[in-house]
């Protein structure tokens, strides 16, 4: 049997009150929020955290032989994006890592791929960070969001969704279109896509169907993603005609998540599900293509690290609209009147790889004393090289003291930042992120999260920060 | 094994201190030929009777060349030393140590900083290539995770505690108002000071020492040689450094309460020096009062205070010109600014004036004691460096 091993959908902390927009500009705008991703992070950072919560609700010891990473904002062109996020999934060398991307359609194609290989497990990763142009209804209806599926064999790991069969129709007509480097995606008038759509959507779900051997009645709950609303909504009342149930999508709190809105709805739809369930993925972007998968017993044991809705309910809603525009470079502010940070040394990166991507420090095997960043040397009892790597990644620490700092540079400022003392031993001190300047006290929890510190030389840097434990 | 220290085997004959500014007319080279000249004119030598020189600068130059070019010193040996903010006192450590091994009879160590030639405010260390996961925050930030975990340590509120590191920039400014060499001459109340927008945690600008320009030096020479030079002579009793190994970033035990490094340099010194009560020996302190948190958590670690005592102790007075501690009496760093490599022999300056009876009235200290120590710090809570020196006018009977 091969299908859907684990699942996660990762949503940004921050909220845009579309309102906001509204009051600001006097247009654009709408009812509702939009996920918006910090300032500190990317399409690649994004796909960490999805592939974090992912990897942890699968079983113990499932590692992927694949990791595939999609998404149309990629922070590098040339250089592979999904490296970085192998390395800060700690997988193993011997998996391979390779993006797709471009078009928003690359994050359900990775998908039905991963379906059809031959790689026993595979994970599929895809983000995206939609950002429009203000007043746009792109700013309005996109939302920064990512998914993670893993996707295997039964001999991986138990599956909890089968995969029974996929159809696609693909055929070139111009809907959107983006030109590199720009934040603006052009649109030609929505009834010429919607009139191809339709048929290509028709032709995809009875390919399917036709696959699966299934006929429409026994699909329990259809899921339609696409950024084209009159086109999913067209799809979603033809093709929903005589299923069980049309999936709500999240256009009221996330938005649309463009290249990871197919993995994030599918997702969703999985916490949702309960065993023998049909459930038809539909995805329209430049074409259609649909998946369908039968949940099996295995998901009555299978919970999500952190389900979607509970990060709906956790976001922050008071995100200002200035900071929106400024994260996304909409705005241009100035900078602190500091030295901007220099660049990362390829080499030292290279030799710190466990520490600075997988946030491993190192033990002491006799006084068991903990060491942020690694060490060779113990600062209790001296030993050398008998250090084992200690993990830290999943561990929570407590603040110790914190302080804000309003000079340092930042891509944001300011900058919140305390003494973490681990659980289970091991300081750092570090930057806190996700959190409000005066909403640090001693003793909060907090937990890891891998992010992109600055950018100089056109080089990311990424590290950790520690955000508060919601 | 052992720290033995050289105590009254070397003695400091002659001293200069340029004015701390922002030196716009001046570069590196004029600040170390005014602070040179005025050392060999305040020890009545030339440059040639100055056998070997030591030069602190965290970052105005590189190696001996830096400042053999301006002086244009024939054939001597010049060695650039840097041990960040406690590079000036490491000059002076290197020269006394080398006079004292008979090596040369007489050394000078100068310290300078040309910092305000960078374009940007504050002291910014130059870049060394990286893995991208280091700390950067501002030295400020750093220093200011001191004052919430005091607070919480000794019970103290957050209120009172600010006004407590207020008094302490106030009073350093009271200090500095009185002395000319200072880049701040004007007098700070608590109020105003608490009255300022925080940059670093509660901190305010006028809790972060200031920045300037400026050269000092130090001419030494062997203990019993003193007297054909001055007869002052200030006699060296302790040199201690330690260099913290960064556990406190690592060790979960340490609370931001001390700095560990400078408990360790005060025991070392006083241990040198054969000092057992700080408080009631010395005359003076010049410490290093980068930022006000600073000044508060020295004065328990080098032990003029019991612990979770010293925000009381500040706000009866004890550490005031007048006090029974008088600390920074200068000014400080907080009226003086931090030329980095200048800034410890600018405090080993006070000291040498005080012990001496050579400043003004208004500025003089109301003991009779005998001894003054400096302390520089460099790095932050959990990593640093730390130097403390003691200096007394009398050898050892």
């Amino acid at each position: 049997m091969r299908g859907i091993i684990s699942a996660a959908g990762y949503v940004p902390h921050n909220r845009l009150d579309r309102a906001k927009i509204t009051e600001f500009f006097g247009s654009g705008g709408g009812k509702g929020t939009r996920s918006v991703a910090s300032y500190d992070q990317d399409t690649t950072t994004l796909a960490v955290e999805a592939g974090r919560y992912a990897l942890a609700a699968a079983p113990d010891g499932c590692s992927p032989e694949s990791l595939w990473f999609a998404t149309a904002v990629p922070t590098y062109l040339d250089k592979t994006n999904a490296t970085i996020v192998h390395a800060a999934l700690r997988l193993d060398s011997s998996a391979a890592a390779y993006d797709l991307g471009g078009g928003v359609r690359s994050g359900i194609g990775a998908l039905r791929a991963a379906l059809a290989s031959n790689d026993p497990a595979v994970l599929v990763t895809s983000a995206d960070i939609r950002t429009g142009q203000a007043t746009g209804g792109d700013e309005a209806s996109g939302g920064d969001a990512s998914a993670a599926l893993l996707v295997g064999d039964d001999s991986a790991g138990p599956v909890i969704a089968e995969y029974l069969g996929a159809g696609s129709a693909t055929r070139e007509f111009l809907d959107t279109w983006r030109v590199p480097g720009e934040s603006r995606t052009r649109h030609w008038e929505e009834r010429f896509a919607e009139t191809q759509f339709g048929p290509l959507a028709d032709q995809a779900w009875n390919e399917a169907l036709k696959a699966a051997g299934l006929s429409p009645e026994q699909v329990d709950v259809l899921v339609v993603a696409g950024s084209h609303s009159r086109a999913v909504k067209a799809a979603a009342r033809k093709l929903g005609t005589g299923v069980g149930t049309v999936a709500d999508d999240y256009s009221a709190t996330i938005g649309n998540a463009g290249t990871a809105e197919a993995g994030l709805r599918l997702a969703g739809a999985l916490e949702a599900a309960t065993p023998g369930q049909v459930i038809a993925l539909v995805g329209l972007a430049d074409g259609v293509d649909v998946l369908l998968l039968r949940t099996t017993d295995a998901i009555t044991d299978w919970q999500p690290a952190r389900s979607i809705g509970d990060q709906i309910a956790g976001g922050n809603p008071d995100l200002p609209y200035a900071k929106f525009l400024s994260w996304r470079g909409q705005v241009t502010v100035e900078p602190p009147r500091r030295p901007e940070p220099a660049r990362m040394s390829a080499s030292a990166a290279g030799r710190s790889y466990d520490w600075k991507y997988g946030f491993v420090g190192s033990r002491d095997r006799e006084s068991g004393a903990v060491h942020l960043p690694p060490s060779r040397v113990s600062f209790v009892g001296g030993n050398v090289d008998d250090m084992e790597p200690a993990p830290m990644a999943d561990l929570q620490g407590t603040v110790l003291t914190f302080t804000v700092d309003k000079l340092v540079y930042s891509p944001s400022p300011p900058v919140v930042f305390a003494v973490v003392n681990f659980d289970g031993g091991g300081r750092l001190p570090v930057e806190l992120t996700d959190v409000a300047a005066d909403g640090v006290s001693i003793g909060d929890k907090v937990e890891m999260t891998f992010r992109r510190l600055n950018t100089s030389d056109g080089i990311a840097n990424y590290f950790w920060k520690a955000r508060p434990v919601r | 094994m052992g720290s033995h220290g050289i105590k009254d085997r070397v003695a400091i004959v002659g001293m200069s201190c340029t004015p701390f500014r922002e030196h716009w007319d001046k570069g590196t080279d004029d600040l170390l030929i005014d602070a040179a000249e005025a050392a060999y004119r305040s020890a009545g030598v030339t440059k040639d009777d100055v056998d070997a020189y030591w030069l602190g600068t965290a970052q105005s130059g590189m190696s001996g060349i830096t400042l053999a070019a301006p002086l244009k010193l024939e054939g001597k040996p010049v060695t650039r030393v840097e041990n960040m903010c406690a590079t000036g006192s490491e000059a002076l450590r290197q020269a006394s140590y080398a006079v004292a091994s008979g090596a040369y009879d007489v050394a000078m160590a100068i310290g300078v900083e040309k910092v305000k030639d960078s374009g940007y405010q504050g002291l910014n260390a130059f870049p060394i290539p990286n893995d991208g996961t280091a700390r950067t925050l501002t030295a400020a930030a750093m220093f200011s995770l001191v004052l919430p975990a005091y607070a919480q340590r000794y019970g103290v509120d957050e209120d009172e505690l600010r006004r407590v590191v207020a008094r302490i920039a106030s009073k350093n400014h009271a200090n500095g108002a009185k002395n000319p060499l200072a880049q701040f001459r004007k007098e700070m109340s608590v109020e105003a000071i608490c009255n300022m927008a925080a940059v670093a945690g509660r901190l305010s600008v006028f809790d972060c020492a200031g920045v300037a320009d400026g050269s000092a030096a130090a001419i030494v020479v062997r203990a019993e040689d003193a007297h054909r030079y001055t007869d002052n002579p200030i006699y060296v009793k302790a040199l201690s450094v330690v260099s913290g190994n960064g556990s406190g970033l690592l060790d979960p035990e340490y609370d931001y309460t001390t700095f560990r490094e400078c408990a360790a340099a005060a025991d070392d010194a006083y241990a040198q020096a054969g000092v057992t009560d700080p408080r009631r020996e010395l005359a003076l302190a010049e410490v290093h009062d980068c930022f006000t948190p600073t000044e508060l958590v020295l004065m328990e670690d080098l032990r003029f205070a019991e612990r979770g005592q010293a925000w009381k102790e500040e706000l009866a007075g004890t550490f005031d010109l007048t006090g029974d501690m008088p600390v920074n009496t200068d000014g400080g760093l907080k009226s003086f600014g931090h030329p980095v490599g200048a800034s410890g022999l600018r405090m080993l300056y006070e000291v040498f004036l005080q012990l001496r009876k050579e400043v003004p009235a208004e500025r003089a200290i109301q003991n009779d004691r005998k001894l003054g120590l400096t302390h520089n710090l460099g790095g932050y809570p959990g990593e640093m460096v730390s130097f403390v020196g003691i200096f007394g006018s009398e050898p050892s009977a």
